[in-house]
């Protein structure tokens, strides 16, 4: 009907192509955001995907309310500390691969929010890929912010996004923030290494993940 | 406007003359300053005589770390029966911010002295369960003190 037509005449049967570039070719066009609307930043969030702006032409349309069948999180919103080991969890959640938006100025750094109750950036607490300003940042800055990270995307190697079997993170990357581990084994096993000495609260062991975006 | 309200402090000054510490009048408002050992007992009085059936809010104060006495706790009760209000006031001190508590009274009251546990320290005797219930289990310290950093306590501040 279309394209096709004339490719299966202009091209031959067999085409090489680099496994990199077909396989981020195919990641990067369908795009599944697992929602973070936090706060305000999210009402944007929710403008993107609807028919003015339309994210869809991007292949980020279908937002899941699952992190198991989500690509990348969009956090939007001030993250409290309460709210933070939660989101960790949520991150911890996701297959690879996995990508994560820091949306407004709230998430990326804080904002107006330069006090107690609130984490100093989104960063602190999950590996961000990109920082969109902005309080809140316009949904054509969100829609840019998706494009960017297509880009991104586009240059990454395959072998780096291997989904690998690791526990559950009980990383607290926030000092002071306990994660979501509260009554299970996990958090005997820690809290015995903290009575021993080895550790002390809180404790911060980078996931598999951090370290190789580290190194 | 505020006979009838005079008019229930007179009653719990006739049960009771201790129950009473001073009486203030403001914008139409009426604020008893009690005791803290009796205010379950001035409470009890209070629904069972006076309809005050419903404890509108609970919540604390801090007149700052200088003053004597720093904290306050003000119970807002409301009356389902004859739509008035009454706010009590029980006064506390930096050194002892003990005060009963009013579950066995109220259920609301279990969640409104946890918060303002979380929030000032002041510590609700008898009660169930006094966690805290807005900031993280391993805070450190209580936010709306006067003298609580903006930024946190170590190592919350650091972020």
């Amino acid at each position: 009907m279309g394209l096709e037509n004339n490719l299966f005449d202009s091209l031959p049967d067999v085409v090489t192509v680099k496994l990199d570039a077909i396989v981020n070719w195919a990641r990067k066009s369908s795009l599944w955001p697992a929602t973070f609307g936090l706060a305000c930043c999210a009402i944007e969030m929710m403008n993107t995907v609807s028919a003015r702006n339309d994210l869809s032409r991007f292949g980020a349309e279908t937002f899941r309310a699952s992190p198991r069948q989500a690509d990348v999180m969009i956090v939007s919103g001030r993250v409290s500390r309460k709210m933070a080991p939660v989101l960790r969890r949520i991150y911890d959640q996701m297959p690879e691969p996995k990508w994560v938006i820091s949306m407004g100025a709230c998430a990326t750094s804080g904002g107006v929010f330069d006090n107690y109750a609130i984490v100093q950036g989104v960063d602190k607490i999950v590996p961000v890929d990109v920082y969109v300003p902005g309080c809140p940042p316009r949904p054509e800055m969100l829609v840019h912010a998706i494009m960017m990270l297509q880009d991104k995307i586009m240059k990454e190697s395959v072998k780096d996004r291997r989904d690998t079997y690791e526990p559950e993170s009980r990383v607290s990357m926030v000092p002071g923030t306990l994660p979501v581990t509260e009554g299970t084994a996990l958090e005997t096993e820690m809290e015995s290494e903290v009575l021993a000495g080895e550790t002390s609260r809180p404790y911060s062991v980078p996931s598999k993940h951090e370290r190789r975006r580290s190194s | 406007m505020t006979e009838k309200l005079h008019g229930y402090v007179e009653n719990l000054k006739t049960k009771n003359a201790a129950w009473v510490e001073s009486v203030v009048e403001s914008h139409g408002e009426v604020t008893v300053f009690v005791p803290r050992e009796s205010i379950l007992d001035i409470c009890r009085f209070l629904t069972a005589e006076h309809g005050f059936d419903m404890l509108a809010d609970l919540c604390g104060v801090d007149r700052g770390p200088e003053e004597e006495p720093r904290f306050e706790v003000n119970y807002h009760l409301f009356s389902t029966i004859h739509y008035s209000r009454l706010r009590l006031k029980v006064l506390l001190s930096d050194d002892d911010p003990h005060v009963p508590t009013l579950t066995r009274l109220w259920k609301t009251a279990n969640w409104h002295e946890r918060e303002t546990y979380d929030l000032f320290g002041i510590i609700f005797d008898g009660h169930p369960d006094l966690r805290r219930i807005l900031l993280p289990s391993d805070f450190d310290g209580h936010a709306l003190r006067k003298d609580y950093p903006l930024r946190g306590y170590e190592p919350y501040s650091l972020n």
